[in-house]
C-alpha cells in the first residue's frame, strides 16, 4: 500500500548566543537536515515560556526542540539551568496528556557545533516523524 | 585471539571498576607500591596492559599475586585510576578459572614468619580465602 | 496597522540557487500590513540599501522585513540603513533565508517553500514591533582596581596613564602581591624586586592613583559606569599620613615572636611591622592579634620611639563609599594548603617546603639571606628533589588537589633547579615531573638549558612516598622510562604546589555578581574573544583571577583590562540595549519571583500609588527594572506568575506570532 509522505512539523527555539549561531555554522559548513524543522531566534533558552510550546503543539506542531548553550557557558550565566528544570517539569506534563517524551526536547548546541546542530535535527526530525502526526493537543477552535 | 582480549578486557574493567582512560601516566602508583621490586609488572604497568590489551602476558605473571593489596596506589592516584582494583579483579579471574585458589587457608599460618607484615597477612587472608 | 516592506535578496546565487526569490517576494505580497514586496541581487550592498532607504520614503514604511542572510551578520547593518532613512531601527526584523535555508536544504521546492514560512514568521513578529529607544546612563569617570599585585599595578598604572582616576583596593598592608616574594622570574632570570618595585614607585608617586592599602571591599551596589563600593579600612593603629616609614618602631617593639607571613613563617617579625623594605605604601602597621598594648594595654613602646607622633591605639575600621565607572578584579592566586599531602610529610618535616617557601630561602631579603640553608639544621643542601604536580591535575579528590594545570609550576621548577645548579654546582637536583609543559616564548629552549647546560635530572615519573629519618629524607619515586623504583636520600624536598584563587574572589564574586567557574576563577565574557571581561558589565578581570597565568600574562592581559576599562570610562554616556525586561505595573503583584531568578540583580522594587476604581488610592509593592542593568535574558518573563514581565523585541504576542506563523 502507498502510503502519503507524511512531513512532520518541527519548531526550535534557539538562542541567539550559542545555538542559533551553531544553526548559523551548519549552514555555512552546508550541513543538511529536514526542512521541517523551522527556527525561531530567542535571546536566551530562558526565553522560552512553555505557554510558546503548548500554542505550537495546539497549532499543529509534531515536535518542538528547545537549544541552548551548555551547561555552565550561558551568555546570561544560568538561563539554561532555568530551561532544564522548567522543560523537564513541562515535559512531564506534556507525557502525562499524551504528548510522547520524543515529540519534545532539550538540546544544547554551542556556537562552534554546527555539525551537532544538523545531527540533532536530523536525529530529532527522524524521531517525530517515526511517531507520525500530533494530534493530541490540537485547538478545536484553531480548526475551521 | 583479538576478540577474546577485548572480552576479558571489557571483564576485567566491569569486575574492577576501572577505566584506564582516566590514567596520565604519572607513575605515582608505582612510586608508593610497597611491593614494587617483587614484582614483574608494576601496577603503572597493570593500568596500561590492560587498555592496550595484553592481558594474557599479565595472567602468567606473578605479579598478580606480590600485590598486597595495600591500597596505597589507590589512595595516592591523583585520577582515582584505582590500580589496585584492577590488579585483584585480574587475580580473580585466573582463580575463579582454575577452580580453587593454589593455597588453602588452613595453610597460610604455616607460611608466615615473624618479619612478615601485618598488611601482608590481612591481605592473604582476602586473597586466599575466596 | 503598521505599513510593511518585504526586501529578498538573492545574494548571489547563495539564496537565488535554491530559493526562487521572485515567488518568496510574490508570496509575501499578501500578508498582513505588507504594502511592497521586492527582491534584489545584494540587499547589503550600497544600491539594495538605497533601495529600502527609497522604499521607506516612497511607501512611509513603518516596519520591513530583509530576507537574507543571517541576523548575527547584517541585522545591524539593516537597521543603520533603517535609521538613515528615519525609521526606528527596531523595526527591522531578518528573516535567515540563507543559513538556515538555502544553504541547508537542495531542492528549490523545498527551499522556497521553507523562505515563505521564514518570510512570513519576521512579518508577524514586525505586525507587532514598537520602536524602541536604547537608554542613556552617565559614567563616573572613576576606576576601581580590587587587588594590588602585579596585575592590579599594571592595570592601575595603564588607567592613571590615560587620565583617568584609580583607586587601588589591596588586603595585604602593602601593594606587590605574590611577585614581591618571587626572587628570579623565568625565562630571563631578571630579579623580580628590581622589575617589580619601580613599578611600585610608580603607583605611589602617580597623582592618578589612589591605594587603599589594608583594606577590602564590603559591598558593591550599582550597575556599569554608576557602581557605588564601600570600602573598610582595616585599623591599622598608625596614622599613614604621618608615619615615615622610618622603622624604628619595628626595631624597637618588644614583642618578637610574630610568625613573619611575608617569608611564609620562616622567620618572625615584631607585632608593629612593615612587610619587607620596598613596602609602598612605607607605612608601619601594628597587628592587633600580637600586640601587648591592644590585648593588655601596657606597653606603648612604638608610641613612645615614634617622633613623627603617628601611633594611635585607638584607631577604628574606617568605611570609605565612593562612586566608580568600572571596575577591575585582579585578586591573584595561592599556593594550595599541603596539609592533606601527607605521603609528602609537608607537615612532619621543616625540609619539606614548598616552592614559594623555596624563593623566600633564595631571595637576598629572605630569612636566610639568600644562602641556600635547611630550615631544621640551617646546613647545606646536596641533593634536593623537586616535585611538580603536586595538587594540580588531581582529579581524584576535590579536597586534596585541583583538577587543572596549574600552568606556571613546570617554569619555575626549571627555574629553581638552575638557580640551585648554578649557585651550588655540588648539589644534586632531581625533579620528578608527569609532563614538561612549556609552551611560551623561550620557554622549552629554558627547560632544556636546564637540563643540558645545567645537569638537572629530569626523571619522568613520580614521588610517591617522603619519609624522614634522621636529618635525611627518604625519597622513593618511580621513574618510568627506566621501569625502576627510586630510592633517594634527599636533604631538602620542594613541592611544586598547585595554585588556586585567592579565598576572597568567591565573596567578592557575589558581591560583583560576575560569574566564577567551579574552581573558583572568574569567567570571562567569551573565553576566545572577550577574554578580559566578566559577563556582568563593567567588570573586568586581571591576572591569575581568571586562570593560572605566568608574569609576561598577567601584565598583557592587565594591558588589555586597563584597555577596555579606558574605552568605557572615555564615553560620556552608556547606551544601552533596548531589548530588556518591563514590567507592566498594574499587573505586577510584587511576589519577586522575578528579582529571584534575575543573574544581574537588575528588578528591584517600588511601592507606588494607583488610583483604585473608587478613587481612593492604594500603595503596591511593584517590580522596576534597572534599564542600564537588565541584559536582556528573559529568565525573568516566563518565572511571573502575572504575566507582568515581558522581553522588549521579544515579547510574549510576538514570539507566540511567529510560532502561529510557521505552525499555520
Amino acid at each position: 500500500m502507498q502510503v502519503k509522505e507524511y512531513k512532520p512539523l518541527i519548531v526550535a527555539f534557539c538562542c541567539n548566543w550559542c545555538s542559533y549561531a551553531g544553526a548559523d555554522l551548519a549552514g555555512n559548513n552546508r550541513l543538511n537536515y529536514p526542512a521541517d524543522v523551522k527556527i525561531i531566534r530567542v535571546p536566551c533558552s530562558c526565553r522560552v515560556n512553555p505557554m510558546f510550546i503548548l500554542r505550537a503543539f495546539q497549532r499543529g506542531a509534531d515536535g518542538v526542540i528547545i537549544c541552548g548553550c551548555h551547561p555552565g557557558d550561558c551568555h546570561y550565566t544560568s538561563g539554561n539551568y532555568y530551561t532544564r528544570r522548567r522543560m523537564a517539569l513541562l515535559f512531564s506534563m506534556l507525557d502525562y496528556l499524551g504528548i510522547e517524551r520524543e515529540r519534545t526536547r532539550v538540546e544544547w548546541v554551542s556556537a562552534a557545533e554546527g555539525a551537532k546542530f544538523a545531527a540533532t535535527m536530523n536525529d530529532f526530525a527522524e524521531k517525530v516523524a517515526s511517531l507520525g502526526e500530533n494530534k493530541r493537543l490540537e485547538d478545536l477552535r484553531c480548526k475551521k | 585471539m583479538h576478540n577474546n582480549s577485548e572480552k576479558q578486557k571489557e571483564q576485567l574493567l566491569r569486575m574492577s571498576g576501572v577505566n584506564p582512560l582516566k590514567c596520565m601516566k604519572c607513575g605515582k602508583c608505582s612510586a608508593t607500591c610497597p611491593s614494587y621490586d617483587e614484582m614483574e609488572y608494576h601496577p603503572h604497568q597493570f593500568v596500561y596492559m590492560v587498555e592496550s590489551g595484553d592481558i594474557e602476558t599479565l595472567r602468567k605473571s606473578d605479579s598478580i599475586y606480590k600485590c598486597l593489596t595495600c591500597f596505597a596506589c589507590v589512595d595516592r592516584c591523583p585520577r582515582g585510576v584505582e590500580p589496585a582494583k584492577l590488579i585483584e579483579a585480574l587475580r580473580l579471574s585466573v582463580i575463579r578459572e582454575k577452580g580453587a585458589n593454589h593455597l588453602k587457608a588452613e595453610d597460610i599460618p604455616a607460611l608466615i614468619d615473624d618479619d612478615t607484615p601485618q598488611q601482608a597477612v590481612m591481605s592473604a587472608f582476602r586473597k586466599y580465602s575466596k | 496597522m503598521q505599513r510593511i516592506g518585504v526586501f529578498v535578496c538573492h545574494c548571489g546565487t547563495n539564496i537565488a540557487g535554491t530559493v526562487d526569490v521572485k515567488a518568496v517576494a510574490e508570496a509575501l505580497k499578501s500578508e498582513p500590513g505588507v504594502v511592497i514586496s521586492t527582491e534584489y541581487q545584494y540587499m547589503c550592498s550600497q544600491a539594495g540599501q538605497d533601495l529600502i532607504k527609497a522604499a521607506i520614503a516612497e511607501h512611509k514604511l513603518t516596519g520591513i522585513v530583509v530576507c537574507s542572510c543571517s541576523p548575527r551578520m547584517h541585522e545591524a547593518t539593516f537597521r543603520k540603513t533603517a535609521a538613515a532613512a528615519g525609521l526606528n531601527p527596531y523595526m527591522v526584523e531578518i528573516a535567515n533565508i540563507r543559513e538556515q535555508c538555502s544553504w541547508v536544504h537542495k531542492e528549490m521546492t523545498i527551499g522556497t517553500e521553507k523562505a515563505i514560512i521564514l518570510g512570513k514568521a519576521a512579518i508577524a513578529k514586525v505586525n507587532l514591533n514598537a520602536p524602541l529607544t536604547p537608554g542613556e546612563s552617565p559614567v563616573t569617570k572613576r576606576a576601581l582596581v580590587i587587588g594590588g599585585g602585579i596585575a592590579g599595578i599594571q592595570t592601575a598604572l595603564d588607567i592613571a596613564d590615560a587620565g583617568f582616576p584609580v583607586d587601588i583596593v589591596e588586603t595585604k598592608p602593602t601593594i606587590g602581591g605574590k611577585m614581591a616574594q618571587l626572587d628570579k622570574t623565568f625565562p630571563t632570570l631578571d630579579c623580580a624586586a628590581c622589575i617589580l618595585t619601580p613599578k611600585m614607585v610608580d603607583v605611589a608617586q602617580n597623582e592618578n592613583i589612589r591605594i587603599f592599602s589594608y583594606s577590602e571591599v564590603t559591598e558593591v551596589g550599582g550597575f556599569v559606569g554608576n557602581f557605588e563600593v564601600t570600602i573598610k579600612k582595616k585599623a591599622r593603629y598608625v596614622k599613614e599620613d604621618l608615619c615615615t616609614g622610618c622603622g624604628l618602631c619595628t626595631e624597637k617593639c618588644p614583642q618578637k615572636k610574630v610568625p613573619n607571613e611575608f617569608n611564609l613563617g620562616m622567620d618572625n617579625r615584631r607585632a608593629i611591622y612593615i612587610p619587607f623594605a620596598q613596602a609602598v605604601p612605607k607605612v608601619a602597621t601594628i597587628d592587633p592579634d600580637y600586640c601587648t598594648m591592644l590585648k593588655t594595654g601596657k606597653c606603648g613602646v612604638c608610641s613612645k620611639v615614634c617622633t613623627a607622633k603617628a601611633i594611635d591605639y585607638q584607631a577604628k575600621d574606617e568605611f570609605i563609599t565612593e562612586k566608580y565607572g568600572a571596575i577591575v578584579v585582579a585578586t591573584g592566586f595561592n599556593p594550595i594548603s599541603m596539609d592533606k599531602f601527607d605521603e609528602y610529610a609537608y607537615s612532619q618535616s621543616p625540609d619539606v617546603i614548598t616552592s614559594l617557601e623555596l624563593e623566600r630561602l633564595m631571595n637576598a631579603a629572605g630569612p636566610t639571606g639568600g644562602t641556600l640553608l635547611r630550615p631544621s639544621d640551617r646546613e647545606h643542601p646536596h641533593t634536593i628533589v623537586l616535585v611538580q604536580c603536586v595538587g594540580s591535575r588531581c582529579a581524584a579528590c576535590a579536597e586534596k588537589g585541583k583538577e587543572y594545570c596549574s600552568k606556571i609550576c613546570c617554569m619555575y621548577t626549571a627555574k629553581h633547579a638552575m638557580l640551585i645548579r648554578d649557585k651550588y654546582p655540588d648539589t644534586e637536583v632531581y625533579v620528578f615531573y608527569i609532563d614538561v609543559r612549556t609552551p611560551g616564548k623561550n620557554f622549552d629552549e629554558f627547560y632544556r638549558r636546564a637540563v643540558e647546560e645545567y645537569g638537572v635530572h629530569y626523571v619522568k615519573g613520580m614521588v610517591g612516598k617522603v619519609t624522614p629519618e634522621g636529618k635525611k629524607l627518604k625519597v622513593q619515586a618511580s621513574d618510568l622510562i627506566a621501569n625502576k623504583q627510586l630510592h633517594i636520600d634527599a636533604d631538602l624536598v620542594v613541592l611544586a604546589a598547585a595554585i588556586e584563587p585567592d579565598k576572597s574572589a568567591r565573596p567578592l564574586a557575589t558581591m560583583l555578581t560576575a560569574s566564577m567557574d567551579t574552581n573558583d576563577f572568574f569567567t570571562e565574557a567569551h573565553p576566545k574573544l572577550r577574554p578580559v571581561e566578566s559577563p556582568t558589565a563593567g567588570v573586568f578581570l586581571s591576572g591569575a583571577c581568571q586562570g593560572p597565568k605566568d608574569i609576561p600574562e598577567t601584565v598583557s592581559q592587565a594591558g588589555a583590562a586597563a584597555s577596555k576599562v579606558i574605552g568605557l570610562l572615555c564615553k560620556d554616556k552608556l547606551t544601552g540595549n533596548p531589548c530588556v525586561a518591563h514590567s507592566d505595573e498594574l499587573m505586577c503583584n510584587g511576589c519577586s519571583t522575578c528579582a529571584n531568578v534575575c543573574p544581574y540583580g537588575a528588578i528591584s522594587y517600588i511601592d507606588k500609588e494607583f488610583r483604585m476604581p473608587d478613587r481612593t488610592t492604594k500603595i503596591r509593592r511593584v517590580a522596576s527594572v534597572n534599564e542600564a542593568v537588565c541584559q536582556g535574558c528573559g529568565a525573568c518573563t516566563v518565572a511571573c506568575m502575572s504575566g507582568a514581565m515581558d522581553l522588549k523585541g521579544f515579547l510574549n504576542k510576538q514570539i507566540m506570532a511567529e510560532v502561529d506563523a510557521i505552525c499555520k
